[in-house]
């Protein structure tokens, strides 16, 4: 404490409130401080806010009260583009990131956007593909891959952008097992700044040492993940329980 | 996927222009049909043969061609009415009486409009989708047409793959499209297609503006296209602009 020329936190969000144009209030004040090499993980039932915290975090929505800064910038419009490099969203579904007709154009598609050219867009490219594994696919349509692979293809599209905080919708939906576990391993390999939303607690448990729950709107929770899920009275009031056979030592 | 249905993927010269190049070239080939005055029969057969070169150096086979020419039929469906119901000089044709005015502009729309479609289809062939909305951008074609067709290449697909879902979900449960009083159900699905295609595309909208997407597709390292590119790009326009200088000369 006290250090005199402080970093800023990897993102600062200060009562973050937020209700859809339909009146439908999603967000009531949300406070998070994620600090720069933490990995969070955001849990909550369906319907708690999460993805809406998430878009918020880019800019993509906005117009509600509060403010997100991100490694010091505060998110607002004048500087969008910037914002949208620091803070890599890999979405849900990787169907809805991945879209140009060959893998290695896809994961050139962010920092392309954000004017890297030449021999620095390809290495940026080739490394990002080796960070996933998936450098042999590189000239692959993202259409024929497998959905571990997509998985880790939209993850390395966000790579690509270099960006200072990685955020994670859902990572492990819809995987099966061991692809499951290769998205854990090249996550837990990458050493950045990660916010994942999840409500699969025994992902959150093996990759993040912290968790917080969100629910209605506000954060409930906020503490080591292993305490958080331990506490089975907090989880049911929530929504939310550890798998059937699942145990925490 | 339906909106690569036109694309024949190849790697022969025409294939291999810039497409900006052929973009123009077909414009301008298209721009020459239309201008040719309806009576010169000769240059009509000269611009199908500068076409039929064009197919032979892309390696397009008429079949491929012909039924996707088919699109052209409503169109032309009334070009056919003319000779019959047109008024002023009349002769007979085969023992019916048909009008010479009404010949000569069911004819002026029929071979207009099959040449069009088939200098489109030629293009679409040698170039896909993404390609084409690459040369309109090199064309600087307003951001704002560019953007639409972006989302609109992507609708396409993410519809096709949509219906496919929801048409196997269908059957699945015993639906069989195939009883006229079935119809109902797709005609419902209709509806719920529409919203989830909705969706998906604004995910998808989402997905790229969280990677900084601005509206044009970046285009990094552009290649460099040679004058020797565009001239031999330009040859069939120059050639069917060539015949149309003629026939007008000679009428």
């Amino acid at each position: 404490m006290g250090g005199l020329n402080r970093r800023p936190p990897a993102l600062r969000v200060h009562r973050l409130a937020y209700a859809y144009p339909d009146g439908r209030q999603a967000l009531f004040g949300v406070d998070l401080r994620v600090e720069h090499g933490e990995r969070v993980a955001v849990l909550g039932p369906n319907g708690a806010g999460k993805t809406t915290l998430v878009l918020h975090l880019n800019g993509v929505l906005a117009g509600g009260s509060g403010t997100v800064e991100v490694a010091g910038l505060t998110v607002e419009k004048a500087h969008l583009r910037e914002i949208r490099r620091r803070v890599g969203v890999v979405f849900q579904d990787p169907d809805d990131q991945l879209f140009m007709p060959t893998v290695r154009q896809d994961v050139a598609f962010g920092p392309a956007n954000f004017g890297v050219t030449g021999e620095a867009l390809d290495a940026r490219v080739a490394g990002a593909l080796a960070d996933v594994g998936m450098s042999e696919h590189a000239d692959r349509s993202p259409m024929h891959l497998s959905g571990g692979q997509r998985r880790r293809v939209a993850l390395a599209t966000v790579l690509a952008c270099d960006p200072e905080i990685l955020v994670l919708d859902e990572p492990s939906a819809n995987l099966e097992p061991v692809a499951r576990r290769e998205l854990a391993e090249v996550l837990l390999r990458l050493d950045r700044t990660t916010l994942m939303v999840t409500h699969d607690l025994p992902y959150a448990a093996q990759l993040c040492p912290r968790s917080v729950l969100i629910d209605d709107g506000v954060v409930v929770a906020d503490g080591p993940t292993r305490e958080l899920l331990a506490d089975t009275e907090l989880l049911a009031r929530h929504r939310l329980e550890l798998p059937y056979g699942f145990r925490l030592d | 996927m339906s909106a690569h249905a036109l694309h024949r993927p190849g790697d022969t010269s025409a294939h291999l222009l810039a497409p900006q190049i052929k973009i123009v070239s077909t414009f301008l080939f298209v721009v020459c049909v239309v201008a040719t005055p309806r009576t010169e029969f000769a240059a009509f057969g000269a611009y199908l043969v500068v076409l039929t070169g064009v197919w032979v150096i892309a390696r397009i086979p008429p079949r491929w061609l012909a039924p996707r020419a088919l699109i052209e039929v409503p169109f032309v469906a009334l070009a056919v009415l003319l000779p019959f119901v047109g008024g002023g000089t009349r002769t007979d044709m085969l023992g019916v009486s048909v009008s010479v005015d009404g010949a000569l502009a069911g004819w002026n729309i029929v071979a207009k409009g099959t040449l069009g479609v088939l200098a489109s289809l030629t293009l679409a062939a040698t170039t896909s989708p993404s390609e084409i909305l690459l040369g309109l951008q090199r064309l600087r074609v307003p951001k704002l047409i560019i953007t639409v067709a972006t989302l609109m290449l992507r609708y396409v697909e993410l519809i096709a793959a949509e219906a496919r879902r929801m048409r196997l979900a269908r059957i699945a449960r015993g639906h069989d499209p195939r009883f006229l009083w079935q119809v109902g159900a797709t005609a419902r699905g209709i509806g719920t297609l529409f919203v989830r295609t909705y969706e998906r595309g604004e995910r998808v909208h989402l997905a790229m503006l969280s990677r900084g997407w601005t509206g044009a597709m970046p285009e990094p390292n552009p290649p460099r296209v040679s004058t020797v590119d565009w001239l031999a790009g330009l040859v069939p326009a120059g050639l069917a602009a060539a015949m149309l200088v003629g026939a007008l000369w000679a009428g």
